[in-house]
């Protein structure tokens, strides 16, 4: 009992882990899972034939590769939008700089469904056709704030005195920027990005006002959870989350190697 | 993810400008072409589109004649009327969740701060990583999960947990999925990394040494935790709570995935008149509304809560 007490912060604390993290198993276990009828919900017998055959169902890797294209673009769009942005606001006193922040801190403060129930109305009035633009433009519109506030954290910590050292040494702006600036705020513009193509590929309360009959393969996912879940869904999600985990721990092992190499 | 509600904390000097001449014209405008593709963006896609919503909330007529504007605000009442079982459904659920995150997350965001050591980056990691999966696919896994006779409703049941919540109508009977459980179960779950990533960073930020010192003054861990690190963690539980009850709000997702037609939020009313019944006008009073609602919650809970340094 003793022990318990002494480390119920810990018991708490890894209950809680387990709380999210056992979804993901859940995912992954159902992919090897040979599915009586259309609903993948209840196990029934193990089978490799969904990761054999990934795209076989209609429509499934269109509507992935739609939403890989789409995240790439949005994530351009925002990453580019929101670094000038945030380098203006931390760099230059200027007028209307407190009536901007508040523009950009709105579209984080508000619930997802107003802002894609209003952009819905704008494109209604105009005509626009819902579609792939349609949804780049309302991606780059929420993902941009969140750019905004990464890179922003990463340039206000910077030390300005770098940019004055290299100007003593007669470094041009373009050469400055280029060769001091940029490298030193890489990190949190890569935040930005990576929180941009995350935020964008897994939308979908916006995109599911703006789409029109563009499936996204967060539209395909929801489509399916009323007609029948293919097991291949579970396939890809289990993928995604693997593809992640390794990409984070190759990060992590890099900056653990760079941090070596520049101590020695 | 920290920095996302709090503004900045430590404001840099400006940067001078070179002291040779004074600052041409074509400079002093820079910031403003710098602004200029950004704000446009937000200016046409994100506050044009309320005025055009406020517009179509105020008019009247059908589809197929077409809608003007009458100013007839009656929509509103008309529509709050209507649907208000489903907007405090959602603010129940949404607070409900929340305090959960609360709950939960707590532990362990100050596990990973204080606690892990050199298991801190992998704890991280396993915060984050159930992201990557598509949160609609996780969310269907609850499905499976709630499933009746399933694992998890055995256990409920055998503690005799069910008999209670179902006195309490959070659930029915021995089931759990298509009840206010399952839906705020999962809003719990899709929100929990937003509570715990602020949580850990403003715990992190604090000096271990405040700890020693109040242990020096006898304070038991309890009220270091009461006095010292609850205080401090604050912006962390102000930023926390509202990343993860204004997203819960709108949200339908829960509500549609794993409840019934009785845990129907404001959201799924919403996306159901707008893109099925085609009653714009009563779609974006909703919205309104919900947004209404949402902004002066947050605003006096901002104020009360006292951090100045938010918003």
């Amino acid at each position: 009992m003793r022990w318990i007490r002494k480390n119920l912060v810990v018991i708490a604390g890894l209950l809680t882990l387990a709380y999210m993290i056992v979804p993901n198993i859940v995912v992954m276990v159902f992919s090897f899972n040979k599915p009586n009828g259309r609903f993948n919900y209840a196990w029934q017998r193990f089978s490799v034939d969904a990761w054999k055959d990934p795209c076989g169902v209609a429509d499934l890797c269109d509507s992935l590769t739609l939403s890989l294209q789409l995240a790439a673009w949005a994530t351009l769009g925002a990453t580019v939008l929101g670094t000038m942005i945030a380098f203006a606001l931390v760099r230059y006193r200027f007028r209307a700089r407190g009536a901007i922040n508040s523009l950009i801190f709105l579209p984080m403060s508000m619930p997802e469904v107003v802002m894609a129930a209003s952009l819905l109305t704008l494109f209604l009035n105009m005509g626009a056709e819902l579609g792939f633009w349609t949804v780049l433009i309302a991606h780059i519109m929420f993902c941009l704030s969140f750019v905004v506030v990464a890179v922003k954290a990463r340039v206000m910590s910077m030390d300005p005195r770098l940019e004055e050292a290299a100007r003593d040494l007669y470094a041009g702006p373009v050469q400055t920027f280029v060769r001091v600036t940029l490298p030193i705020a890489a990190p949190g513009i890569a935040a930005g990005a990576l929180l941009a193509f995350a935020l964008s590929f897994d939308d979908f309360i916006i995109t599911n006002f703006n789409s029109g009959s563009t499936v996204t393969f967060p539209m395909f996912v929801w489509g399916s959870a009323q007609r029948g879940t293919p097991v291949q869904i579970n396939v890809i999600g289990t993928a995604m989350f693997v593809i992640a985990v390794l990409v984070v721990v190759a990060g992590q092992i890099i900056t653990n190697r760079r941090k070596k190499t520049a101590t020695t | 993810m920290s920095a996302t509600l709090t503004k900045e904390e430590t404001p840099t000097p400006p940067i001078e400008e070179p002291p040779v001449r004074k600052a041409s014209a074509r400079k002093r405008l820079v910031p403003y072409w710098l602004l200029l593709p950004g704000i446009v963006w937000l200016l046409v896609f994100f506050a044009l589109p309320m005025v055009y919503q406020a517009s179509t909330s105020i008019q009247t007529g059908s589809l197929e004649k077409g809608f003007e504007v009458t100013w007839h605000f009656q929509t509103y009442w008309e529509a709050f009327q209507e649907y208000w079982p489903q907007f405090v459904r959602s603010l129940l659920y949404a607070g409900t969740a929340t305090l959960l995150c609360l709950l939960l997350g707590y532990p362990l965001a100050y596990l990973i701060a204080f606690k892990a050591g050199r298991w801190r980056n992998l704890l991280l990691v396993l915060v984050i990583a159930p992201f990557f999966t598509s949160f609609l696919i996780r969310t269907l896994a609850w499905k499976t999960i709630l499933a009746d006779g399933g694992p998890v409703v055995d256990v409920l049941n055998t503690l005799h947990v069910l008999d209670v919540t179902s006195w309490l109508g959070w659930t029915e009977g021995d089931r759990v999925l298509a009840t206010p459980m399952a839906v705020v179960c999962g809003l719990t779950y899709n929100f929990l990394p937003f509570m715990i990533l602020p949580l850990y960073t403003s715990l992190e930020r604090i000096d271990g040494r405040l700890h020693e010192a109040a242990k020096d003054l006898y304070a038991s861990p309890a009220t270091t935790f009461r006095k010292v690190t609850f205080p401090l963690s604050m912006p962390g539980v102000v930023s926390g709570t509202l990343l993860t009850f204004i997203p819960a709000s709108g949200d339908y997702v829960n509500a549609e995935l794993l409840g019934s037609t009785d845990t129907k939020m404001v959201g799924s009313v919403i996306q159901s008149q707008f893109l099925r019944v085609l009653d714009y006008p009563t779609a974006a009073a909703l919205s309104f509304i919900l947004m209404a609602i949402v902004l002066i919650m947050v605003t006096v809970y901002i104020r009360r809560a006292g951090t100045e340094d938010l918003v």
